[in-house]
């Protein structure tokens, strides 16, 4: 009969460490996301150059793909979450800038931003609630994102809108899908580094944003 | 073709090398979802197409 208390224990102290990275995790990434904000703004400022965005993400992406993992279990790990988000957020400047200039950019980028904060706080809250497994995604999602990429690189030289579009619109699909598969990983004790937890859910949040803002840029001129 | 469209291909192209070994991992290691499962992804995903469409009217 005592067999029992242990593994009562044992699911208990699993649950009150999921608690700890999930809090962990949001504390970090909405730190993270006025970082942004603010490197945003400051690069809005700064008024720089097209190639500035580019050089950002390919920085963040090779930051976060080879020196973040090496130091994910220490605290350098957080300065290395605040340099990214802090180097894509600067990238995302002359982007804000370029939609602000057009005649309804200011339209464009709040509505890119809500539709971003309700998609992802949608579906961490249905994450959450329903405490789903979605494991079975994850060779989905990753081949539905290596399929976006070779078909944005298609896109670089065929330059058609429509697909574009189509990109776009796939892309946050496909996010979404993360969000839900990241939330449910931490849920269910599949990610113990709240770090790398934060850096995932930020670049899907990142991409739904960019996104958005490239869909209603397009359906929302009328040139 | 700028010099910005050759290295943003170029970088897509490394992305893609670097994440291929990755996706085949999960792709052979993934669980099964069952059809119950699957549904539970796609109706949150017809709400998000709904309200891309709505902020699409909105703009």
């Amino acid at each position: 009969m005592n067999q029992d208390y242990p593994t009562v224990a044992q699911r208990s102290s699993s649950a009150l460490a999921t608690n700890k990275v999930l809090r962990n995790t949001y504390m970090l990434l909405s730190l993270t996301l006025l970082f942004s904000g603010f490197t945003a703004a400051l690069s809005m400022f700064l008024n720089m150059p097209p190639m500035t965005y580019l050089i950002s993400v390919i920085g963040g992406m090779v930051i976060a793909m080879f020196v973040l993992p090496r130091f994910a279990h220490s605290t350098a790990g957080i300065g290395i979450v605040f340099l990214i988000t802090g180097l894509l957020g600067f990238g995302l400047g002359p982007v804000l800038s370029m939609y602000a200039a057009l005649p309804n950019g200011g339209n464009i980028i709040t509505l890119s931003l809500g539709g971003t904060g309700v998609i992802f706080m949608g579906l961490s809250a249905y994450a959450l609630a329903t405490r789903k497994d979605f494991s079975f995604l994850g060779g989905f999602l990753m081949v539905g994102f290596l399929l976006v990429l070779l078909a944005a690189v298609a896109n670089i030289f065929l330059a058609i809108p429509a697909m574009s579009l189509m990109i776009s619109a796939v892309v946050i699909m496909i996010m979404s899908g993360f969000i839900l598969y990241d939330t449910s990983r931490i849920i269910h004790g599949g990610e113990t580094n709240y770090v790398l937890a934060t850096i995932g859910l930020y670049m899907t949040i990142f991409n739904i944003f960019i996104s958005l803002l490239q869909i209603l840029g397009i359906m929302g001129n009328d040139d | 073709m700028d010099w910005m469209q050759i290295i943003s291909a170029l970088a897509l192209v490394m992305f893609i090398v670097i994440l291929f070994p990755a996706a085949l991992d999960r792709m052979r290691n993934s669980p099964k979802g069952t059809s119950s499962d699957w549904m539970g992804f796609i109706v949150p995903i017809i709400i998000i197409v709904l309200l891309v469409m709505l902020l699409i009217k909105l703009v």
